[in-house]
């Protein structure tokens, strides 16, 4: 396994993601001779994980199973430890194909923070490509370090332990793109900018508040990016269920009445009307109404 | 600085490139062909002078419809007025405040006047302009650039571009398919280089060169359509470099029935019987339906110039000729080529191990999906879109009835842009509908295709039946 290739089978040292039922993943890094507690019961990993193949059906101790998923970036973002609000594959989506991003391209990435953007960025880019990603927080960038190991994806990624707004990404004048997603982003659009190509690339700043998102347009403004855009995206998940819907009783109708008395059944028993049954789907009673604004601007040629 | 303009060949703008062309947020896919006119915004114009220039330069329209590069991109300033009122009390719309009439913006257009001069003539002869806020000036001005604009962009194509043109321009052709929808099934896909993709579309080949785009030349996609040929007009807009193509098989989805039940012929088990072929061929052409034929041939053609590049035309001909000379012998080539393609894809589809599907068509997706998701390997990503949300409820329900699948998500996105101005910082008044539904999930292994050799526990029924609670 690897983020960005599929395997068929599993083997000693991936990481695995148990589906456990109902939108409930969790990510196992399996090892000889390891186990792993569910809900259902123990999984161990030397039987029931190595050789299998990927998508299989696992018994747990309990009798319950579960499904055994090959690692996605989309699976590691329901299933990462947080370490930091994260970004969702909805927002991910849009970043990824808003700054076109494809095997090659060469992104910077500020903060790294619990590495949920950096995994589908990693399988975007990849072969060719790389990631160069600054975390401030020490302990934070290590930890990604480690993950990009384990997830074997580390020689597409440097991750760099400073602070973007005053040292910038550590490179410059090689990006296609630039993402931020940082409390202050218009203290880092310059570094942003002398990150990028000569011949231009595309940005991308996600901010949760609207004052952040208007300092961000001026700096870029004032930077010389161009076709600076703004814009909000929401998911909406639709349940599917079969609802059923009661038919109110008109009582006896007259009109019909003389021809029905004769022929059916003692209208006295007349039921109400069978109930209607639809297939239909519902929306929650809540759903996720924000995340952030999603700045885009294109840096021109300099 | 010749090295600089080394650095710079591949940004450069060639002839015969796909390229897009910008005004505002208006997008018009060409191909650049000399002496060749397009029509884009109401104006005729002509690209030849664009060739060697680099991408993202902006162009002014000269007379006659030839292009010039925009030499100061930032004359915002020229329509500098300080005088502004702060309320719009004494403004009264007696259609009389402009005093230059239709005829006489006409005649200024004529004598070859600036767009910034039009507008600066504008301003000055309305009585109502000084009056007008500082925010109403501001919109006034802008309103008026976008009328009398008169410069073009040229870009190079790219799967946002593209999907944001068709979206504006056609949506029809694509299913009312929406650029952020669109994005959402190639992350959803888990769409990247080095995959086996399962395509079947019929947006016009858009969602299908945004994956191939996703791919990078890496891996294979295989192109499942129906009727007589696949529809790619949409690839060609990406312009892909030709070693892509090599990535990029056809199936067509009337054959699946029999691949399935292992009965497909046109010598897809036995790639190397070519002699076999050309006594095959007669019959073949019986067997194929004649739309097949007809639809099949410009599609190649077309996939020839892409290729050929420049000397498209030239050769078109040439071959037009030759057709004539040997056309027999020509269609048994084409059919030859055509089995060859055939088996190629079918060899690829009959491991059933596929890394992914993505379904976008005018078609009930419910057989589509079923059909197909029969070549996915376990533990891989499908994505099906549609317009109508009912037909994804179906599929939904059949998918839980069968089995096979978890993560099953039946969703919609919602955009919404912005306008990002000083103290005028808003929502835009319009958004858009709707951008199509999405149906995805995840392939498993089902009970009966899971390896004979699957050690431990086989679970007894009584437990099975404990957990199956538990899979919703």
């Amino acid at each position: 396994m690897s983020f960005i290739e599929y395997s068929d089978l599993i083997q000693d040292g991936d990481v695995a993601i148990v589906h456990l039922g109902h939108n409930s993943v969790t990510a196992v890094k399996v090892h000889h001779g390891a186990q792993t507690q569910t809900r259902f019961g123990v999984i161990r990993h030397s039987t029931d994980l190595i050789g299998q193949r990927y998508g299989s059906k696992v018994t747990c101790s309990k009798g319950g199973w579960v499904h055994v998923l090959h690692p996605t970036p989309e699976l590691w973002t329901v299933a990462l430890p947080h370490r930091t609000q994260i970004l969702y594959t909805t927002d991910i989506a849009m970043v990824t194909m808003m700054l076109e991003l494809k095997p090659g391209s060469v992104v910077c990435e500020s903060g790294t923070g619990s590495g949920s953007l950096s995994h589908a960025i990693l399988r975007t880019i990849a072969p060719t490509g790389h990631l160069h990603t600054v975390e401030f927080h020490q302990q934070r960038a290590e930890k990604v370090v480690e993950e990009f190991k384990e997830h074997r994806v580390d020689h597409l990624v440097t991750v760099r332990n400073q602070d973007v707004c005053k040292d910038g990404f550590g490179v410059t004048g090689v990006a296609d793109a630039v993402f931020l997603d940082i409390p202050s982003p218009w203290e880092a659009v310059g570094h942003a900018k002398a990150a990028m190509k000569k011949h231009g690339g595309r940005l991308c700043s996600f901010s949760p508040c609207i004052e952040q998102v208007q300092r961000t347009c001026q700096a870029l403004t004032d930077r010389g990016f161009e076709e600076v855009r703004t814009l909000e995206v929401l998911l909406r998940v639709h349940n599917v269920r079969p609802v059923t819907l009661q038919l109110p009783d008109f009582g006896p109708d007259s009109s019909s009445s003389f021809s029905q008395a004769p022929e059916e059944a003692p209208p006295s028993a007349a039921p109400n009307p069978a109930p209607l049954k639809i297939k239909t789907t519902t929306l929650p009673r809540e759903m996720p109404g924000h995340t952030g604004y999603l700045t885009f601007a294109t840096k021109p040629r300099t | 600085m010749a090295q600089n303009e080394d650095d710079d060949y591949e940004y450069r703008i060639k002839e015969g490139d796909h390229i897009v062309l910008k005004r505002g947020d208006v997008y018009k896919a060409v191909k650049i062909q000399r002496k060749k006119k397009v029509i884009f915004e109401k104006q005729w114009i002509l690209l030849d002078n664009v060739v060697g220039h680099l991408y993202s330069t902006t162009f002014e329209i000269a007379s006659g419809g030839t292009l010039q590069p925009k030499e100061d991109k930032e004359t915002e300033s020229s329509t500098d007025v300080k005088v502004a009122g702060t309320d719009n009390r004494n403004i009264v719309d007696d259609g009389k405040s402009q005093k230059l009439t239709r005829d006489d913006i006409e005649t200024m257009k004529e004598q070859g006047l600036k767009n910034e001069e039009i507008i600066q003539q504008l301003i000055d002869n309305s009585s109502t302009f000084t009056n007008k806020t500082e925010y109403a000036q501001d919109k006034y001005i802008k309103k008026k650039k976008k009328k009398y604009e008169n410069t073009v962009t040229v870009l190079k194509p790219t799967c946002r571009i593209l999907a944001m043109m068709y979206h504006g321009r056609e949506p029809g052709k694509i299913c009312h398919l929406r650029y952020d929808t669109l994005a959402q099934m190639l992350t959803l896909g888990n769409i990247h280089a080095g995959s086996k993709v399962l395509v079947f579309e019929t947006c016009a080949g858009l969602v299908l060169g945004a994956i191939m785009e996703r791919m990078g030349g890496y891996g294979s996609v295989i192109q499942m359509y129906p009727g007589g040929g696949p529809v790619r007009a949409g690839v060609e807009c990406f312009g892909f470099p030709a070693h892509f193509h090599d990535m990029l098989h056809e199936f067509p989805i009337c054959h699946v029935n029999a691949l399935l039940a292992g009965t497909l012929d046109t010598g897809a088990k036995d790639p190397t019987a070519e002699e076999k072929d050309l006594n095959a061929a007669a019959e073949q052409e019986q067997v194929q339906p004649e739309a097949e034929r007809q639809e099949g041939s410009p599609a190649d053609e077309r996939m020839g110039t892409n290729t050929g590049d420049d000397a498209g035309q030239d050769q078109e001909k040439l071959e037009r000729e030759k057709r004539q000379e040997a056309k027999a012998q020509e269609r048994k080539v084409k059919l030859e080529e055509k089995r060859r393609k055939l088996a190629a894809a079918a060899a690829l589809l009959e491991a059933s191990n596929a890394d992914g599907l993505v379904i976008a068509s005018h078609f009930h997706p419910c057989s589509v999906l079923l059909g197909l998701i029969k070549f996915l390997s376990p533990s891989r990503p499908f994505v099906v879109f549609s317009q109508f949300k009912e037909t994804l409820i179906e599929c939904y329900t059949k998918l839980k009835e069968q089995g096979g699948t978890v993560n099953l998500m039946l969703t919609d996105t919602w955009l919404r842009h912005y306008q990002v101005l000083p103290d005028r910082t808003h929502p835009l008044l319009l958004m858009s509908g709707g951008g199509g539904y999405l149906l995805s999930g995840t392939t498993v292994a089902t009970d009966h295709s899971e390896p004979a050799g699957s050690p431990p526990a086989e679970e007894p029924a009584p437990k099975r039946q404990k957990v199956k609670d538990s899979e919703g």
